[in-house]
């Protein structure tokens, strides 16, 4: 199956799919040095994102996220990918940065309702520089 | 290869200069970046900013020491005037840093490289109460979630929720890209909620503010909510308290108090003219809820009491001197306030610094208990009366919170365990 997306940091990434059923903001939600999430209140505390296809409905709360995004980029803790339902500024700044700054970053895409939806946790995603989102048959 | 949506965004003159490196390889980079970023938002032009407030000074590790010392190295002025939010040091008492010698210097490091961008070191998350107030209608720059708010709702002066890096870009070339908030089409309410059967006692303390920011952030996300049912005598202190809750529970830039917020005179002008949604209910049992989900902990033994985000102003000072005089905390509870130097001041010249460090409350500018290693207890249950300092605590610096007004919070540091004023989210 494939979908595609609205490409706002472009890239070519691979990971499984970490769907959070709730918005996180990656500044007190996201420890750099580890991967891990840690806002104890959201329902996948405890999960790490690194090498994942992050998918989440939004970035929430403070602005600082994108220092947190950029962190993990440089200590190698950042998720393959990250995808989200409507467009998180914050979150692609700090994509944006990492790329003027480390060459390198997460592709940052956009899916509408219907492509949002139909992917789930663990989901081999392929994502491509033009936006198109290759969802893989299981045992991938 | 770098993204490069130049081609979508029309560039003045100037900016081609900046975008072609003309003055400089850091405002070149600070171009680069404000051009994608007007790509990502859809702008398809830049427009000038009046004024900036910087987070950026914050240290988040070595990947923002590493951009801003290359944005020195390249040049980089600012170009508007330009205030900073907290580092994570407080200069005036670097003593109060109780983590890693290294890691404080290098936010040390951090701080002033922003100084040197020729940022004003005024280090507050409340630049709005330390002289920095742009007029309604201003197009800003601003960053840090609660300045946000704030400077949208309850100023009226016009910016996105900006965040780390591009706050400075934007500082550097006096631009940013025209779209959101900076349009005042997109100014109108989106959301309208409306208070029911709430108690009007309940109105005027100052705790129902960041629980009904609470809540409407968890429900408003990123839209922006009207609220109706405030009192016009809401104060400033509790319209920034309830921005920042909404700001830290959902992405909340701005909101519009009906008769209370400058551009919401009525609930018509709120929405600009147009239809009003259906309403959304705020209940009392809404808010006894949101309180609920403020704290971590269950009410018992209490070992901080941490206040001030955003930063304590004078007015909140002045509320809480009485208090701590007839209840003055119990010494094995740590007793913090968080506030700017501006204020510091102000509370030396009143005589209430002396008497705040007779009774062992520590005063700390510059920097804030969750942002930095400051408290000197590892773990435990920490109480506060901020929405912020409730949402942001157990993650950031590991202690279980207690959220309580502020008298509930002086009068339990007084015993070491939570005392709770059994009257103020009861019904009548």
């Amino acid at each position: 199956m494939q979908i595609m997306a609205t490409v706002l940091v472009p890239g070519i990434a691979t990971g499984k799919a970490l769907v959070l059923p709730e918005p996180l903001s990656l500044w007190g939600g996201l420890n750099p040095e580890t991967g891990e999430i840690i806002d104890r209140r959201h329902p996948c505390a405890g999960q790490v994102v690194t090498g994942k296809v992050l998918v989440l409905p939004a970035g929430r709360g403070s602005s600082s996220a994108s220092s947190i995004l950029l962190e993990a980029v440089r200590l190698g803790t950042a998720p393959a990918a990250i995808i989200t339902a409507e467009v998180d500024g914050i979150l692609a700044l700090g994509a944006a940065v990492a790329r003027e700054m480390y060459d390198h970053s997460p592709p940052v895409l956009v899916l509408d309702a219907a492509g949002y939806t139909a992917v789930q946790t663990g989901d081999t995603l392929q994502i491509n520089e033009d936006g198109r989102v290759v969802i893989l048959p299981l045992g991938h | 290869m770098l993204y490069n949506p130049a081609m979508a965004i029309e560039l003045t003159t100037e900016d081609q200069a900046m975008w072609a490196g003309e003055e400089g390889t850091a405002v070149q980079m600070a171009m680069r970046i404000l051009v994608t970023m007007a790509g990502v938002y859809g702008a398809t032009r830049l427009l000038d900013v009046a004024s900036a407030h910087i987070d950026g000074c914050l240290y988040h590790g070595y990947s923002g020491l590493e951009f801003a010392e290359q944005l020195v190295a390249g040049g980089a002025q600012v170009r508007i005037p330009t205030t900073l939010n907290v580092g994570a040091v407080d200069l005036l008492h670097p003593e109060h840093f109780q983590g890693d010698p290294q890691l404080a210097a290098r936010a040390t490091r951090l701080m002033q490289a922003y100084e040197q961008m020729g940022c004003q070191p005024i280090w507050t998350c409340a630049p709005y109460q330390a002289m920095h107030r742009p007029a309604l209608g201003t197009d800003v720059a601003w960053a840090e979630s609660n300045a946000i708010v704030f400077a949208n709702s309850v100023l009226g002066a016009r910016t996105n929720r900006y965040g780390d890096f591009i706050d400075i870009c934007m500082a550097i070339t006096g631009r940013a890209p025209a779209f959101g908030l900076h349009l005042p089409e997109n100014r109108r309410g989106q959301l309208l909620f409306r208070l029911e059967g709430i108690p009007p006692q309940l109105l005027r303390e100052d705790v129902f503010f960041p629980v009904l920011g609470y809540f409407l952030g968890e429900v408003a996300r990123s839209k922006i909510p009207v609220i109706e049912g405030l009192l016009p005598e809401t104060t400033e202190d509790q319209l920034k308290a309830l921005g920042a809750a909404a700001a830290s529970s959902g992405a909340v830039a701005l909101f519009h108090a009906v008769g209370a917020t400058p551009e919401a005179p009525t609930l018509d002008a709120a929405f600009q003219g147009r239809p009003c949604p259906q309403p959304i209910p705020v209940t009392l049992a809404d808010l006894r809820q949101t309180v609920n989900k403020l704290g971590t902990a269950a009410d018992g033994a209490i070992h901080v009491v941490a206040l001030g985000s955003p930063h304590f102003s004078l007015a909140e000072f002045a509320a809480l001197m009485p208090l701590l005089e007839e209840y003055p905390p119990h010494p094995a509870v740590e007793f913090i306030v968080c506030t700017n130097r501006l204020v510091l001041a102000a509370v030396q010249q009143r005589g209430w610094l002396e008497r705040l460090r007779a009774m062992k409350v520590r005063l700390i500018v510059d920097t804030c208990v969750v942002v930095a290693p400051i408290v000197h207890r590892q773990g435990g249950v920490l109480m506060t009366n901020s929405g912020k300092f409730a949402h942001y605590a157990p993650g950031n610096i590991g202690f279980e919170v207690v959220f309580g007004s502020l008298e509930e919070c002086v009068r339990s540091a007084t015993q070491g365990s939570v005392w709770r004023d059994n009257l103020l989210w009861s019904s009548n």
